[in-house]
């Protein structure tokens, strides 16, 4: 069962979307978040909804794994329009018992929902079409840049991609280990938070010493195939823009200049 | 000089407690001296603590001997600037495949030795379909390693060490971990390089059955080289072995047992067919 889980919640599918190099759909999210913080009117959010839209279309994930990744932000969601709602002071609209809902407060609430909402969905367009590994290659090649300022691009990279790949065996081992003290009488499910906390005790000793054990044997592995960091090294799969990351440059950069262009206009 | 030679190799480890006093020094190596032809299939037998898995790290620079000198295709492994062109030559797979598995995908793990010699691009390409294809794991290029079973994985890892292009790949204990079917595909895998690919193997083992078709044989204990000789010269030493605590094929036990009891039998009879062939003439 555990072992179903994948980081990163990839779709996978045959897409345009898919096909982009990493890096666009990194600098992509990220300019379409700051956007989204950009708009004073909601011509503006309307453009991005529409710009949205068209990327869901494009990227042929079923909408409805969208609208899971938001069951995780709900709370939070309600806590934000609550909050928003009734603590905006301003001109009131209704007011019930001790609770006044404002003009403004509404109009607060209302845009952060939205905001919310499509930062959520917009990020994970991304998470959804690009497998971890290519977002690591993205990565380590879009930072580059910042090796000048002695960031290590390539081993943080590599740290993630590493990661990555011993999720799904750390959380086998979990499993079984949990198994094996439940055999012996552990009690994972009963008692107060303290107690529970202490009964992981004798599961986490284990899977660390393990944990340990296997970064052991795998630097070994690395090094006895010549993994000396990443000077020197080349790429089975280099990173290079086609025609159509080109292309998807120019459309981010319409849709901005587009959207803040309108979504900034008094009116 | 062959593609390996070692003379007089001697490591020990120091034994610590807990404070970090030394406890004691421990021989894992004693005096070992062997040499190995280019193209050969060899066995290391032992059982836990013989030391053969240390002589394993020394064959690619993992460990430098404490004395002695150990040759890698002409080179001296402690000499330092030479690690990576002795560990190119010398490949090696581990005993657990999980923890020697880098790459999500099984061709991008085949990938990572040649990325890390800096082979170009398109040849990095070529060197993994060839060498997937020689271990018989092409199909399954796109898989995630979680998927594969377990001598799936080290067929793998065999084609990772392969797509290097070494003369010599040591396999430590390719099998410990595996169960009888995935240790037949290894070990199929294995001697499929050494025939085909003519690259020298060097597996170290405590299964007897994996030994039969090597073209020599050392038989470690507590460090040294107990003995030595192709598998049948071996194996008609029954009592030898399991005064080393090594577990001798059944077949070969059961000849032995018989021509204890005075039935006619050759010497070191390694398989059913063989010993069938000699009980029926």
């Amino acid at each position: 069962m555990l072992r179903d889980i994948t980081l990163g919640q990839y779709y996978q599918t045959d897409s345009i979307l898919h096909r982009l190099d990493p890096r666009v759909k990194l600098a992509g999210t990220l300019l379409y978040i700051v956007s989204l913080f950009f708009f004073r009117n909601f011509i503006g959010y309307f453009i991005a909804a529409v710009f949205l839209a068209l990327v869901i279309k494009l990227s042929h994930v079923p909408f409805k794994f969208m609208v899971k990744g938001m069951k995780a932000i709900l709370f939070l969601l309600l806590i934000t329009v609550v909050f928003n709602l009734f603590l905006t002071p301003g001109e009131t609209l209704v007011s019930l018992w001790k609770f006044t809902i404002t003009k403004e407060g509404l109009r607060t609430a209302v845009t952060m929902a939205v905001r919310l909402v499509m930062l959520v969905i917009g990020s994970s367009i991304m998470t959804l079409t690009t497998t971890p590994n290519n977002l690591t290659d993205g990565m380590e090649k879009g930072m580059r840049p910042l090796r000048i300022f002695k960031v290590p691009v390539h081993e943080v990279a590599m740290m993630m991609s590493i990661a990555l790949r011993f999720i799904p065996i750390l959380l086998e081992e979990t499993d079984k280990i949990m198994k094996a003290q439940i055999a012996r009488g552990a009690d994972f499910e009963s008692g107060n938070l303290v107690k529970r906390a202490k009964a992981l005790v004798p599961l986490l000793v284990p899977l660390f010493i393990s944990a340990f054990r296997r970064a052991n044997d795998l630097a070994m592995a690395m090094e006895a195939r010549c993994y000396r960091g990443g000077e020197g090294r080349t790429k089975m799969k280099p990173l290079a823009y086609q025609k159509r990351d080109r292309a998807a440059y120019l459309c981010i950069f319409v849709y901005l200049a587009v959207s803040i262009g309108a979504g900034r206009l008094m009116i | 000089m062959g593609i390996l030679k070692t003379q007089e190799v001697v490591y020990e480890y120091i034994r610590r407690d807990e404070e970090g006093n030394v406890e004691g020094i421990t021989t894992a190596v004693d005096h070992v001296n062997l040499e190995v032809e280019q193209g050969q299939f060899i066995a290391v037998l032992g059982h836990n603590g013989s030391g053969k898995s240390t002589l394993a790290k020394h064959i690619n620079a993992i460990l430098t001997p404490t004395e002695g000198t150990v040759w890698v295709d002409g080179m001296n492994t402690s000499e330092e600037n030479k690690v990576w062109d002795i560990r190119q030559t010398a490949g090696m797979v581990f005993q657990n495949p999980d923890n020697q598995i880098i790459g999500q995908v099984v061709e991008e793990d085949v990938g990572f030795g040649p990325e890390n010699m800096g082979v170009p691009t398109k040849e990095i390409w070529e060197r993994v379909e060839e060498s997937l294809k020689a271990v018989g794991m092409y199909a399954y290029r796109k898989y995630s390693p979680n998927k594969l079973s377990g001598g799936q994985k080290q067929r793998v890892s065999i084609a990772g060490v392969l797509a290097m292009h070494p003369k010599c790949i040591v396999l430590d204990e390719p099998t410990a971990m595996l169960d009888p079917n995935g240790r037949k595909e290894v070990i199929r895998a294995a001697r499929g390089l050494n025939q085909v690919e003519g690259v020298t193997v060097i597996l170290i083992t405590h299964y007897m059955e994996e030994i039969i078709h090597a073209d020599k044989v050392f038989v470690m204990d507590s460090g040294k080289i107990a003995m030595e000789g192709t598998p049948r010269e071996i194996f008609s030493q029954v009592e030898r072995l399991q005064e080393l605590r090594l577990d001798v094929p059944q077949v070969t036990l059961l000849a032995h047992e018989l021509q204890k009891r005075g039935i006619e039998l050759p010497n070191g009879i390694l398989t059913i067919e063989e010993l069938a062939d000699c009980l029926m003439s």
